[in-house]
């Protein structure tokens, strides 16, 4: 029983790291297409419309709430010090280093990357995808590299977009709600934030989980079994990876960049 | 590919606007900024700056006119302060830079205190006139000190 | 290595497949003469439709050798691939139309995607594949406006937009009712008399196979039988002769369109 255990480990080890394998070979095959083959313009923007504008309701939307739960949260605390007018640099840091990018890409991940598998999973399902080979046509070069591509570009605009929304969020409760003097919010706000360790790692983080999920979603529903229950099961692990893999990465930035 | 002119105008707008936002984040929130040619400098030195920082707002009466551009050590071993000022004012040499705090436990900020000479600070300058970072605890001393020799108190300044 | 039959346009030779621990094919032997129709038949899970995949190389078998028009297709390269690729088209048994693409956008995307035509050609290429399969109104519209039939008919202008030599087509039949069966049916007798083109069919509607096929490939239990309808109707293996007999009986002459490849 427990050498069976033992080797069940052994036997997911392998298959992690030959899964990680392969994904690099994607990522490789992604890569080579983006650079050998011509640009389709077309297409990008298609993709970013699916990833970019139709997620901007729900990054603006969670964006405002986010904001205004901090500021109320932010208010509370530091109240009690008497330091309410640092509202502003504690709204602001928080967003701008963490909860923007990571939020972001969480709030990304579910409602796009997951559209992404299930789109590709279902082409594999109903052999679109072997259509283009049979036109010679490589489909990572015709479906795949746009979505990629679309992902990396549009996560640091939703970002950015989420954070600057949360922002006025925090404003509008700690300082319409609750009184704390607008000027000093932004001051405190411009002050304490910084291009260079806080606005710059804040981009990259974003760009990097971009990376992250527009990889995991297609590589997840290119590498689908060619069933409903398969493109299921893509569209479910893409979230699960993608999410898990967003907060650890997010940890390795912030160590790195010294943030 | 189909194409859709409004799906394209969309999404340009929505490049846009993200471009917007980051660029908010990075210009205004952030502080990053084109440096003119011709930027206005002044240098103060100070023996306790207490918890000033880069790009802390410099103020006269309040208002804001420029903000700290660097901080060094000089040969002294004073602190020695940059600071970025609106180049439209004019300052003149006897005009006294103090570190002040917002509240009682808030940020510091270099206020700047206008003296009453006809001639005036040029970029580069040094000001000659400077008070340093009042903590807590020597506000606090100063104040005891205050009471002990029976003034009327008040932990303010004397140069 | 040479091609074992000149006169084959196809030929797989030896051929091994297998899926993990189920092997479909031990040594599979079978031929498909230039110009003519064959029709690959066999129960589901026979492996019918794996033949195709081998044939256009979207699977590489373990052992043996795929000859289509004279090149090994499982010792080529993906580029070289591609190559004998644009000799073959392939009518993909739903369709595999792009739903984000019009019906003409779809048949012109093999041409397209080659870049050796004007947008002009292409246009006037498409328009006359597809009054080929009788859809010549049908261009603007997108595939989830199409029936079943309809579907299959675009499917089949792709096939042939880029005039290959070689025509696959995986379970044409499936989830047709008997009038739409009729029509595909009449297409592909009808372009293959005017274009010529080897015509490799897999289906197991008996009925269309006595009208159109002039070969049959029966496949079963990893081997394969060739010879006319007539021939195989009236040979010695009962099982083969069964599989004719059970459809007529039966008169459910259309089998399901079940997502299982058969």
């Amino acid at each position: 029983m427990r050498v069976r255990s033992i080797e069940a480990i052994g036997a997911r080890t392998l298959g992690f790291v030959s899964e990680l394998g392969r994904m690099a070979f994607f990522a490789g095959h992604v890569a080579l297409t983006l650079v050998t083959r011509r640009p389709r313009p077309g297409r990008v923007v298609q993709e970013i419309y699916d990833v970019g504008v139709l997620s901007l309701l729900i990054v603006c939307g969670s964006g405002l709430a986010v904001g205004a739960v901090l500021g109320l949260q932010g208010y509370n605390t530091l109240v009690r010090f008497g330091a309410a007018e640092s509202l502003g640099a504690v709204v602001g840091l928080s967003l701008v280093r963490e909860l923007g990018p990571v939020l972001t890409g969480l709030l990304v991940t579910g409602r796009a990357g997951s559209a992404m598998a299930a789109e590709i999973g279902t082409m594999v399902a109903t052999e679109q995808l072997d259509g283009l080979r049979m036109m010679a046509i490589d489909p990572v070069d015709l479906v795949v590299t746009p979505k990629a591509v679309a992902m990396v570009f549009a996560m640091p605009l939703l970002s950015c977009i989420f954070t600057v929304t949360a922002i006025f969020g925090g404003y509008l409760v700690g300082v319409v709600l609750l009184g704390v003097d607008g000027g000093n919010y932004l001051t405190s706000l411009e002050s304490a934030v910084d291009f260079e360790n806080d606005v710059a790692g804040s981009l990259l983080k974003a760009l990097v989980f971009g990376v992250l999920v527009g990889l995991i979603a297609t590589f997840r529903g290119y590498t689908s079994k060619p069933t409903a229950a398969g493109v299921s099961q893509a569209t479910t692990s893409t979230v699960v990876v993608a999410s898990v893999s967003i907060l650890v990465f997010d940890y390795f930035i912030t160590a790195l960049w010294g943030m | 590919m189909t194409p859709s002119p409004i799906r394209d105008f969309v999404v340009g707008l929505f490049v846009l606007v993200g471009l917007g936002a980051v660029a908010y984040l990075s210009f205004q929130v952030g502080g990053l900024s084109y440096k003119g040619p011709v930027g206005f400098h002044l240098v103060a030195t100070f023996g306790e700056i207490g918890g000033l920082k880069v790009r802390a707002p410099v103020v006269i009466s309040g208002v804001r006119v420029g903000q700290v551009e660097r901080i060094t050590l000089d040969s002294n071993l004073r602190a020695r302060v940059l600071l970025d000022i609106d180049p439209k004012l004019k300052l003149s040499v006897d005009s006294t830079a103090a570190i002040r705090t917002a509240g009682l436990l808030g940020d510091q900020f270099v206020a700047l205190v206008p003296g009453a000479e006809e001639e005036y600070l040029k970029s580069g300058d040094q000001i000659a006139y400077t008070e340093s970072a009042l903590g807590l605890e020597s506000l606090v001393s100063k104040l005891v000190t205050g009471l002990g020799s029976g003034g009327s108190g008040g932990g303010e300044e004397k140069k | 290595m040479t091609a074992p039959d000149p006169e084959a346009h196809v030929a797989l030779e030896k051929v091994r497949v297998a899926f993990g621990p189920r092997t479909v094919f031990e040594e599979l032997d079978c031929r498909f003469p230039r110009g003519r129709i064959s029709v690959l038949m066999g129960g589901s899970g026979s492996g019918k439709s794996t033949i195709l995949r081998l044939i256009g190389g979207l699977l590489r078998p373990a052992r043996g050798h795929v000859w289509v028009a004279g090149d090994d297709v499982t010792r080529l390269s993906d580029r070289e691939l591609n190559r004998v690729r644009r000799r073959l088209g392939m009518l993909f048994q739903g369709s595999a139309l792009f739903d984000s693409l019009s019906v003409a956008e779809n048949v012109a995307l093999p041409l397209r995607e080659r870049r050796e035509l004007s947008s002009r050609e292409i246009e006037a290429e498409v328009q006359r594949r597809l009054s080929d399969v009788g859809l010549e109104d049908a261009g603007s519209l997108m595939p989830g406006q199409l029936s079943g039939g309809m579907q299959r008919r675009v499917g089949l202008a792709r096939a042939i937009v880029s005039s290959p030599e070689i025509l696959l087509c995986d379970e044409p039949f499936s989830g047709l009712d008997p009038l739409n069966v009729r029509r595909i049916e009449a297409l592909l007798v009808d372009l293959n008399r005017r274009y010529g083109h080897t015509l490799i069919v897999t289906s197991h509607h008996v009925p269309s196979t006595r009208r159109m096929a002039q070969q049959v490939v029966f496949v079963r239990e990893g081997r394969a039988v060739s010879g006319t309808p007539a021939e195989l109707e009236r040979g010695a293996d009962p099982a083969i002769v069964e599989f004719f007999r059970a459809e007529e009986s039966e008169a459910v002459a259309l089998p399901s369109a079940g997502g299982s490849r058969a």
